[in-house]
């Protein structure tokens, strides 16, 4: 058949057909690097942002010296963050954050105490505000040193009076579905809830922070107002507090429902306590490369360690 | 260069890129406040990116016929040690600072690290026989038969994901329903084959 001869004019010249064949590589190598990468960015972008917070004023310097090592920058401390109600990635909370709206803002006293008030945050943030810089342990095993803004929590409690039966202090977190959109899958219960003995909520290293860095506290790390208790694992430090309820049992705590032979009620920082995921013996400083050995009570056991006198520690962990 | 040296050199190109912009955040400073954390995840997360594609070319091959893609498996496969290596030197010389006291007792007293290292540990005689001349001296079958082994490594891979996860296991399940899709087509096939087979013995019977 005729139609079987290739006629000469035909066939493709060896070099446009290379050149073809050139321009498609180049083609499949720009095109998918770029996919690649493109890819790769979207599950982990890269731009901290940077909050910003209006300056507290007549900040008093607190008479409790401050943890030996410098703080960590605002810039770590700032997206660097669990905060399941926002996000389970610690780099991702800061912006979902953004959200969050902190004005007006009330938190509810109550329970077995005299006087029973809702506080505006406008007057809480009117108490003398100090500063104190503690060492911050999370119990993923890494740690941090900031300069919180805040004033102890006995203040607080001092103004409702609390009854004499009254063993221990419940705190909740907001909990705002529509701003919260964690993951379906956070695997813990919503709102945050946290607990103190009576005895650890007047310590006066237990703070009620409203700030960092001399600055009103950024949404991420639980603005408008959140403990602090330094010689705990962070997740004690419950966030962003709507309530705090005085009380005479223990009360749930978050993490101990999800996983009590995991986190204890107590949850002291205690490298001598073993821990299924982390090793609790040591802990990486946020900006340090090696590991420093964890200490007990997260170095305030000269403060603290008499509230635990005579108790098992690895029982009550 | 022929089709099939083209082929592999985009596979290296794109394979590579993560690490390389893993390595231009990190040398920019912009892995996070925690970057060895992010490193190690992200390496690991990559090591289990590559055991599902090297899992994913038999189904590709008998769904669409697309045979060629044979000739990448075992380069794929590699790429899953790579990241793998990369992973367990970055936890134990940045994280552990090689010390084998911390490392032997993480290994006694976390599960979800022994069940990475047995994962790891069955990945090296798959990479140490991936070369032309293993396969020639193992026996093509005897060598298939090993390297079976990526089916409890992928399962391992992902209960080790599972495990260290504090409590969102989005991430691991996705990975595990992958994983567990890529396996039941396997059995399904196997079994469709054993029905098949015993049909033709008695049709001809």
């Amino acid at each position: 058949m005729a139609n079987d001869k290739i006629l000469s004019s035909e066939i493709t010249p060896e070099h446009v057909y290379l050149n073809r064949r050139n321009f498609i590589r180049t083609g499949l190598v720009a095109g998918t690097t770029l996919a690649t990468g493109l890819t790769y960015r979207l599950f982990n972008p890269s731009a901290p942002g940077q909050p910003v917070t209006s300056d507290i004023s007549d900040l008093k310097r607190a008479d409790i010296p401050p943890a030996g090592d410098p703080p960590n920058s605002f810039a770590d401390i700032t997206n660097y963050n669990n905060f399941y109600e926002f996000s389970t990635d610690k780099l991702g909370v800061a912006k979902k954050a953004e959200a969050l709206v902190t004005r007006p803002w009330t938190v509810e006293v109550g329970g077995l105490v005299q006087t029973p008030r809702t506080f505006d945050i406008g007057e809480l943030l009117r108490f003398p505000q100090e500063e104190r810089i503690y060492r911050f342990r999370c119990v993923e095993a890494w740690s941090m040193v900031i300069p919180w803004v805040g004033f102890p929590l006995k203040t607080l409690l001092g103004l409702v009076e609390p009854l004499g039966n009254t063993t221990h202090v419940a705190f909740e977190t907001l909990y705002e579905e529509k701003v919260m959109q964690s993951s379906f899958s956070a695997g813990i219960d919503f709102p945050y809830v946290e607990g103190l003995r009576l005895d650890e909520a007047l310590h006066p290293l237990t703070i009620l922070a409203t700030g960092l860095y001399g600055r009103q506290m950024p949404n991420q790390n639980g603005a408008p107002i959140r403990l602090v208790v330094p010689w705990k694992y962070g997740f004690k430090s419950i966030k962003s507090i709507v309530k705090i309820t005085l009380t005479d049992r223990e009360p749930p705590a978050t993490w101990n429902i999800a996983a009590p032979d995991e986190y204890g009620f107590y949850s002291n920082v205690n490298p001598n306590v073993r821990h299924p995921r982390w090793s609790q013996a040591t802990e990486r400083r946020i900006g340090e490369t090696g590991r420093r050995e964890t200490l007990l009570f997260n170095g305030y056991a000269d403060e603290v360690a008499n509230l635990y006198a005579g108790m098992d520690l690895s029982k009550y962990f | 260069m022929n089709d099939v040296r083209f082929y592999k050199f985009l596979i290296l190109l794109n394979a590579l890129i993560p690490l390389g912009l893993l390595a231009y955040d990190g040398y920019r400073g912009r892995l996070g406040a925690n970057p060895l954390e992010f490193f190690l995840r992200t390496t690991g997360v990559l090591t289990l990116v590559f055991v599902l594609i090297t899992l994913s070319i038999t189904p590709l091959r008998k769904m669409f016929g697309w045979n060629s893609l044979i000739k990448f498996r075992r380069m794929l496969g590699l790429f899953a040690f790579f990241y793998g290596c990369v992973h367990l030197v970055t936890y134990s010389i940045f994280d552990k600072s090689l010390d084998v006291e911390a490392i032997a007792i993480d290994v006694w007293q976390r599960p979800f690290i022994a069940i990475g290292m047995l994962a790891f540990g069955m990945l090296i005689p798959l990479a140490v026989t991936s070369t032309n001349g293993m396969i020639k001296r193992l026996g093509g079958k005897r060598w298939a038969q090993l390297h079976k082994l990526i089916y409890p490594i992928a399962i391992l891979g992902v209960v080790h994901f599972w495990m260290i996860v504090k409590s969102d296991v989005f991430y691991p399940g996705l990975f595990g329903l992958a994983v567990g899709i890529l396996l039941a087509y396997r059995l399904l096939v196997r079994l469709k084959g054993k029905a098949a087979s015993k049909k033709l013995v008695r049709e001809n019977v």
